[in-house]
């Protein structure tokens, strides 16, 4: 065991609960200084409460905190930063219109004036690029830089706070594999300088590829600590959910039949002129399942939208069955249902479901036009459609089951599946797939993996526009990659990697690149 | 996860407590300018509760703020905060008006759905310019409602001194309706079935504002109509999603909700007044407002909180004349602190309930 001085962080029977849920229960963490700690779990696991406490947001009910081996208490997050803690959120904390320069001075200036400040900054921003590969234009304006390089902006606030301790919340989100990769070399540089840092994430790849211990966290409570270098992806995934995990998709290979829908030219412009798609064009067959790759934000939600109906297209066609879309309108969305085109969307909290409404009132959410459903005096049938909403709990296993819950009350997975039941039990020709596992836990990403394949198997088509690789590549029969609103390339599922993929997300088609 | 209260707490005891709250502070300004506070409470109770007289003004103003506040609870479950009750009550007046002077009715039964059918097309009329302006061109509805109160006003003002009034009268308003076209007053509905009960303005349009809160209910929670508004009001991406075209959720919404608050007509111009008087809203279209906050947008909570603002309308008026000291103003004053602490200040009491039940449910 490490003595207390070489730990840099050491927390003691942590608890903390809000109202009857106990958030962490008893929680003890030891992390050692100048290591790369990885924290997993599923999704309510506790991660992000931990790491609240020990951020100064939240005040833990009982347990102690040890920084360097003293004992401390964070009652804000300015305590943190002087305990030398510093934080990097899921969702940047920046002002968009300020420059990194100014953005990183905000809150740490040294008087009433800001030209000092600034000029210190520089100073320090040039020295940390040097040391770390930080390099950012300090001049330039935050709103204007890429995501990867707005993380990284957050990572030198962090820094020019002094701190000793980063924490990381779920960073590669948002990144390609090839920022990801020099967010982590980043990272690196940072352990070799002594620092620590905390990374909390649910992609197993990047806990094996970048730390050197795994904290498992389930249901509130430190499952166990593992060395990484002495474990398994498997052996995480089973701590983290508590039984053995596949973590692979069985699926026969796919025996596409007719072309059920076609896109043409699809371009998109959006109000504020910013070409959205450009002259997107694919096929999708029945019976096969078409992942659309891509780092988030270069057109794949718009293409999604346009599909199902929402969003007008400025030009092209999109024929289903042969049959010319129409593309003109945002009110189009049950035309596409009435055709039999599905939609689970990517956000399921702002569009897929009504949050405050019970489950069986969003288990016909956008099918509450049909005809069996209606009752007397334009009245909604209620005992139909709760017959058909616990038919959906049964069969997609949604827990718990109970149609009359408020379904802000499911966790994530479930209400997916809340989703997944209501667009699937319909039995759509087509169906559009947005994130299907975007804040789903491991144990329903397994469940909703089988029934996307078995949806396929029964001679559907399937578009899945997934921003995880992982996903795209475990599901795909044939992958679409998508850059700045057009199609960087195309592949065969079973014929490409995730270098190759990765190239095409950040523009470059190394296949045409060698042709040319 | 945010904790949840339990049902009777969320719709009882948090009104209650701030109704309490909201007592004991205007107490303070009964005791500031050197009043009895228990004697005010002891009259204002008295006044509105304690005779059939004070029942029945108190019902009376209360059916009044049934129907301007299911127009502003509808409109709330669409998201849409339809400040134009006033206005649209004033226009509601006019239809009512013209339906009684233009057709010499022979019997208020017949007359009667003529008249719901002016107040709600007049009423709807003067909602659906901002609900349209609101769909199509983005112009936000809490200004143009507003706006069209001062547009409305000016209207009726120019009918009534120009075109309505009577020849030769001063007074700006119509001329009587024949009483053909009177509703039953509640105490000849109930001196008929033997029950007496004092003369009061509080005649048939309290059951039909009853049967407007239950046809509200039916509404949101039944329909499929109002299953898409209510969907549309907790999020309009979604609606989109689901086919559910904002731009005629809004309109629909904005013209229920002014036929609606035009439906308080019937109360004040066809059950009592019986011609159409300048300015006969009086600021029930604002209380509507405060109605509906209170009662939660809900009709069953409308009719509840309706009751208490009649109470503290007639207990008021009671109040001002038995302490003199006690003016008019001051009464408002009381009624204001009312829809403080029930509308802007209900989170202050909300947050301290909320712990208070998660200790009880840890320990």
């Amino acid at each position: 065991m490490a003595s207390p001085a070489d730990l840099a962080i050491e927390l003691v029977g942590i608890s903390k609960s809000f109202g009857a849920v106990q958030a962490n229960k008893d929680i003890d963490l030891a992390v050692r200084r100048g290591t790369i700690h990885g924290i997993v779990g599923e999704n309510g696991a506790g991660k992000s409460t931990l790491m609240s406490i020990l951020y100064g947001f939240y005040q833990a009910d009982a347990g102690a905190i040890r920084i360097g081996g003293q004992s401390t208490t964070i009652p804000d997050s300015q305590a943190a930063i002087r305990a030398g803690i510093g934080m990097v959120h899921q969702h940047f904390m920046l002002v968009e219109p300020f420059t990194v320069l100014e953005n990183v001075v905000l809150g740490a200036e040294d008087g009433a004036l800001l030209r000092p400040s600034l000029a210190k900054a520089r100073a320090e921003l040039t020295r940390l690029a040097r040391e770390y590969e930080l390099e950012v234009d300090p001049e330039a304006v935050v709103g204007e830089l890429s995501v990867g390089l707005q993380q990284r902006v957050e990572i030198l606030k962090a820094l020019y706070r002094q701190a000793d301790i980063l924490i990381l919340d779920e960073p590669t989100g948002v990144l390609t594999p090839s920022e990801a990769d020099h967010l982590f070399r980043i990272l690196g540089f940072l352990r070799e300088q002594g620092k620590t840092v905390i990374l909390i994430t649910h992609k197993l790849r990047e806990i094996m590829a970048i730390t050197d211990e795994v904290s498992v966290m389930r249901r509130g409570e430190m499952v166990r600590t593992l060395v990484t270098a002495q474990t398994s992806p498997s052996e995480i995934a089973e701590a983290m959910v508590g039984r053995r995990v596949l973590l692979r998709v069985e699926k026969r290979p796919a025996r596409p039949g007719a072309t059920l829908l076609e896109v043409e030219n699809l371009s998109l412009t959006d109000e504020k002129g910013v070409k959205r798609l450009k002259s997107v064009g694919f096929d999708v067959r029945a019976g096969e399942i078409l992942g659309i790759a891509g780092v988030a934000g270069n057109g794949q939600s718009e293409l999604l939208e346009v599909l199902a109906g929402y969003a007008p297209a400025t030009s092209g066609a999109v024929r289903y069955k042969g049959q010319p879309l129409d593309l003109g309108s945002r009110t189009n969305a049950d035309d596409r249902r009435d055709a039999g085109i599905g939609h689970v969307p990517e956000d399921r909290h702002r569009r897929g479901l009504v949050m405050p409404f019970a489950e069986w009132e969003n288990s016909c959410f956008g099918y509450h036009r049909e005809a069996r459903l209606q009752g007397p005096m334009a009245m909604l049938n209620r005992d139909a459609i709760r017959a058909l909403a616990r038919i959906g709990i049964e069969k997609f296993d949604v827990r718990p089951p109970s149609c009359d819950l408020k379904t802000a009350n499911f966790s994530g997975g479930n209400q997916q599946k809340i989703v997944l039941a209501r667009e699937i039990e319909r039995d759509p020709d087509v169906l559009l797939i947005g994130q299907p596992t975007r804040g789903v836990d491991i144990g329903a990403i397994e469940f909703i993996h089988q029934q996307i394949v078995a949806l396929r198997d029964r001679g559907k088509a399937i578009i899945l526009v997934s921003v995880e690789l992982d996903e795209i590549q475990a599901l795909s029969d044939r992958i679409l990659v998508m850059f700045d609103g057009a199609v960087a390339g195309q592949r065969d599922a079973s014929a490409t990697n995730e270098r190759d993929l990765g190239l095409l997300m950040a523009g470059i088609d190394p296949f045409a690149w060698g042709a040319a | 996860m945010k904790p949840a209260l339990p049902r009777w707490a969320d719709l009882v005891l948090i009104p209650a407590l701030n109704l309490i709250l909201a007592f004991l502070a205007a107490g303070l300004v009964v005791v500031f300018i050197g009043e009895d506070p228990v004697r005010a409470v002891r009259i204002l109770i008295q006044g509105s509760l304690g005779s059939s007289y004070g029942i029945g003004y108190t019902l009376y103003f209360a059916t009044t703020f049934v129907f301007t506040g299911l127009a502003v609870a509808i409109a709330f479950h669409a998201s849409l905060f339809n400040i134009g009750g006033e206005g649209q009550a004033a226009l509601g007046g006019l239809g009512v008006a013209l339906v009684c002077l233009l057709v010499p009715w022979p019997h208020w039964t017949l007359a009667l759905p003529v008249a719901i059918l002016g107040a709600a097309l007049f009423g709807g009329a003067w909602a659906f310019i901002p609900g349209y302006l609101q769909a199509k061109r983005g112009s936000h509805i809490v200004i143009t409602t507003i706006m069209f109160n001062f547009i409305g006003s000016a209207l009726i003002v120019y009918l009534l001194v120009n075109v309505l009034k009577v020849p030769g009268s001063m007074a700006p308003e119509t001329a009587n309706f024949a009483p053909g076209a009177f509703l039953p007053f509640m105490h000849e509905i109930l001196g008929a079935v033997g029950i007496p009960m004092s003369r009061t303005p509080m005649n048939l349009s309290s059951l039909l504002a009853v049967i407007a809160a239950f046809l509200t209910w039916v509404l949101l929670w039944r329909t499929r109509l109002g299953y898409e508004i209510r969907a549309f009001g907790f999020s309009e991406p979604a609606a989109i999603y689901a086919g559910i075209d904002p731009v005629r959720i809004t309109i629909v919404v904005m013209v229920m909700s002014g036929a609606m608050a035009g439906m308080m007509a019937l109360n004040v111009v066809m059950g009592f007044q019986h011609r159409l008087v300048l300015d006969y809203v009086g600021g029930a279209g604002f209380v509507g407002i405060a109605v509906a906050l209170m009662g939660r947008s809900h009709p069953v909570g409308v009719i509840l909180a309706s009751i208490l603002f009649g109470i503290l309308y007639q207990g008021g008026a009671e109040l001002a004349f038995e302490m003199p000291a006690i003016t008019r103003e001051m009464i408002v004053v009381i009624q204001a602190l009312v829809i403080l602490f029930t509308g802007a200040l209900e989170n202050m009491v909300r947050g301290p309930v909320e712990r208070a039940f998660l200790r009880r449910r840890t320990a």
